[in-house]
């Protein structure tokens, strides 16, 4: 029997009352009915009309596209640009990879943060609640792909990173970037649409897709999508991230809490009351002060 | 009406007593004082930048290594060192060993502050402390959060390392009745305070758990946890070896022949179980090693660096406490738990920074600030620490 189960049915019999809902947050809601996104890495230009918008929309730096040659070298999400299109030189050409928070499913950011600042929304978007947040930074330390950003020269930092235009959303309308797209090669919808239309679209032109779409089962799914002509890895992704979502390398230990504080003490309890046999065994405070005092007279 | 004037009259006591107390004894110009005042003020100078300007002003913290020395030193192995508390309270209530009853007092006091100073360092290091309080009040419980468990389990423990202490208090207040009454929580509060212990020495693992693609591999496991509560033990009774130490050099003349003469004896008890802890630990390391097939990890610069770590701080220091004990050698044991805490703040400096984002090409070096900084956590502490011992009944053992 493998160490998994055999934690989970002995502590979960005993914890699961106590945690309830608490714990039951880290299930899984339902993916398929999340937003996102699919990127079609096979129709981007590199016109990087996305980072403009971006920059645009939420009030951060706006790249000069056509002097600053960016993408000469590979670039990451920084404080200044939530997302950011790269290029990377192939067998099958140049082919420009859009960058930015992947929406995960079971969020690892949102899970690590002690005041659910970050925050997994019902629609699939991943915020931030700066009344919330506290600044510790554990959410950059667990993001799989290192996507949350903290702004080191403010005094009263925030926590960035792209939030899916939650705000647009919330008015009906697409993602900024979704909708500065000059050429279709984002696709906002819900999950189990963009998953069909991907498996569509490779179904369609077999020799045109590598047979996998990234993010379907990385890091336990995530919202946005990833269509390519060559192998992932060749084009700045991880594909060493598994498909166990993060939350879950945490939940074993989080179900062995409530066990640990009410059965340590216990036996710790029962340990005094054996520990010595000559002197009063209540283990109770006072008796054992009695005992302690006579014992240093 | 009469035991409000007596009430009235023990408070005037009290409170002409603490007056009293808070006057500074002693030579003000000690080797001491002349290092740590400059660096304590430096250490506030820095603060303000820190807060004025944000952390990018004073540390070299990147968007690549988020945590460094205030975090990976002062916090998550601050805490490691102050182990000491918990296992030493653990055998003296819990397992009733006399013999270490004289040092429960130093032991507790050392722990207290080193989780208000290094606990305290955090705040610093957080980017919005005003929020600080937020997992604690509001309706912002992240339940799934490790990190949200420790801070509870830290505020807790030091509640419950503060009753444990408060006897001492209320003996160098004079207060009889508030002692017996605070001595009866002992046992209560001790079970409680070594079950947060258990709790958030191995939740600082667990802290890193998410974090598998990003440590490396030979620093990664998912039983990190287990490892992380072990080391603590050793840690512990490491430290205490060496804090008795230096504080038997130091405050000789608060120690009655007694209470020297004994140290040594427990000295040589302590070696022992850090030894025994100590290749539980390692066989645990060396079986996940094999466990995990890391074979072909080791013949690299990491793999290396892995290999002195647990041979060299490890399983030396093992020997060394094992065989200190046998021969009866204190010079040994001494040294070997100066090389078991060299170990322990190596591995926590390993997990949290060193081989964090390992593959990244800029590494992480901390700042003269934040060096400085954390100096200044320590020197603080020994300040209040020597405030307290110059004061209260704490080298005495219980009576
Ligand atoms: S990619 Fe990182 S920041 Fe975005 S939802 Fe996933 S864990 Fe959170
Ligand atoms: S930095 Fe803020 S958002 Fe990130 S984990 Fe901490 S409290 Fe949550």
């Amino acid at each position: 029997m493998d160490r998994r189960g055999f934690l989970k049915t002995t502590l979960v019999a005993g914890t699961a009352a106590l945690a309830g809902d608490d714990l039951g947050a880290l299930e899984l809601r339902h993916p398929e009915e999340f937003v996102g996104v699919l990127v079609d890495t096979t129709r981007c230009i590199g016109c990087r009309a996305c980072e403009v918008a971006c920059g645009e929309t939420h009030d951060l730096f706006v790249p000069d596209v056509i002097n600053d040659g960016a993408l000469a070298t590979p670039r990451k999400t920084s404080e200044r640009q939530y997302t950011v299109v790269n290029k990377y030189e192939t067998e099958q050409g140049d082919i420009f990879v859009k960058r930015q928070c992947m929406h995960c499913h079971q969020a690892a950011c949102a899970t690590a943060c002690p005041t659910e600042a970050m925050h997994k929304t019902l629609k699939g978007p991943v915020t931030w609640d700066g009344d919330k947040c506290i600044g510790c930074r554990f959410c950059m330390i667990s993001c799989p792909f290192d996507v949350p950003k903290f702004e080191y020269n403010e005094w009263n930092p925030k926590l960035v990173k792209c939030t899916m235009c939650f705000e647009r959303q919330e008015k009906g309308l697409k993602p900024a970037c979704v909708s500065a797209c000059p050429t279709d090669a984002l696709q906002f919808g819900v999950q189990v649409d963009n998953l069909e239309i991907a498996r569509h679209r490779i179904y369609a032109h077999p020799d045109k897709y590598v047979h996998q779409i990234y993010g379907e089962h990385e890091a336990g799914g995530t919202g946005w999508l990833y269509l390519s002509a060559v192998p992932f890895d060749q084009i700045g992704f991880r594909t060493d991230l598994g498909r166990t979502p993060y939350p879950e390398y945490t939940r074993e230990f989080l179900y062995a809490v409530p066990a640990i504080l009410f059965g340590v003490p216990a036996f710790l309890l029962g340990l005094n009351a054996l520990a010595d046999h000559d002197k009063p065994t209540g283990g109770m405070g006072s008796e054992f002060l009695t005992g302690d005092e006579e014992a240093e007279r | 009406m009469n035991t409000n004037v007596a009430t009235a009259g023990e408070f005037n006591r009290i409170v002409r007593f603490l007056i009293h107390e808070l006057k500074p004894r002693g030579p003000w110009l000690t080797t001491f004082n002349v290092i740590s005042i400059p660096v304590i003020v430096a250490g506030l100078v820095i603060l303000c930048f820190r807060f004025i300007y944000g952390l990018g002003s004073v540390t070299n913290l990147t968007q690549e290594h988020p945590w460094g020395l205030w975090l990976g030193f002062d916090v998550v192995t601050g805490v490691a060192l102050a182990g000491g508390a918990y296992v030493i309270t653990f055998v003296v209530y819990v397992m009733r060993v006399d013999k270490y009853q004289s040092i429960v007092r130093i032991t507790v006091l050392n722990g207290l502050l080193a989780y208000m100073f290094y606990g305290g360092a955090l705040l610093f290091d957080l980017g919005r402390p005003w929020n600080a309080m937020n997992p604690f009040i509001g309706n912002s419980f992240g339940f799934a959060s490790v990190l949200f468990l420790i801070c509870w389990h830290f505020a807790l423990y030091m509640v419950a390392a503060f009753v444990e202490f408060s006897p001492v208090i209320a003996e160098w207040l004079n207060l009889e009745k508030a002692r017996k009454f605070l001595k009866s929580l002992a046992l209560g509060t001790v079970i409680l305070g070594v079950t947060l212990s258990l709790l958030h020495q191995s939740g600082l693992g667990a802290l890193f758990l998410m974090a598998m693609p990003k440590i490396h591999p030979l620093w990664w496991s998912q039983f990190t946890p287990v490892l992380f509560f072990v080391s603590s033990i050793y840690a512990g009774l490491s430290m205490i070896i060496f804090e008795g130490t230096v504080s038997h050099g130091v405050f000789k003349n608060l120690l009655t022949p007694k209470g020297h003469h004994s140290f040594d004896d427990m000295v040589f008890g302590l070696a022992k179980g850090a030894a025994i802890t100590m290749f539980v630990y390692y066989v645990f390391k060396a079986l996940l090693f094999i466990h995990e097939k890391q074979w072909d990890l080791i013949n690299t610069s990491w793999g290396y660096w892995y290999l002195l770590e647990v041979l060299g701080f490890v399983l030396v220091p093992a020997f060394m406490f094992a065989f200190g004990h046998k021969h009866r050698s204190l010079n040994i044991i001494k040294t070997a738990a100066v090389i078991a805490l060299l170990g322990v703040i190596l591995n926590r400096l390993n997990v949290s920074i060193i081989c964090f984002q390992w593959y990244e090409p800029v590494r992480y070096y901390p700042s003269w600030q934040e060096i400085t900084v954390t100096l200044m956590v320590i020197f603080s502490e020994i300040w209040i620490f020597r405030w307290v011992v110059t004061r209260m009944p704490v080298f005495s053992s219980e009576h």
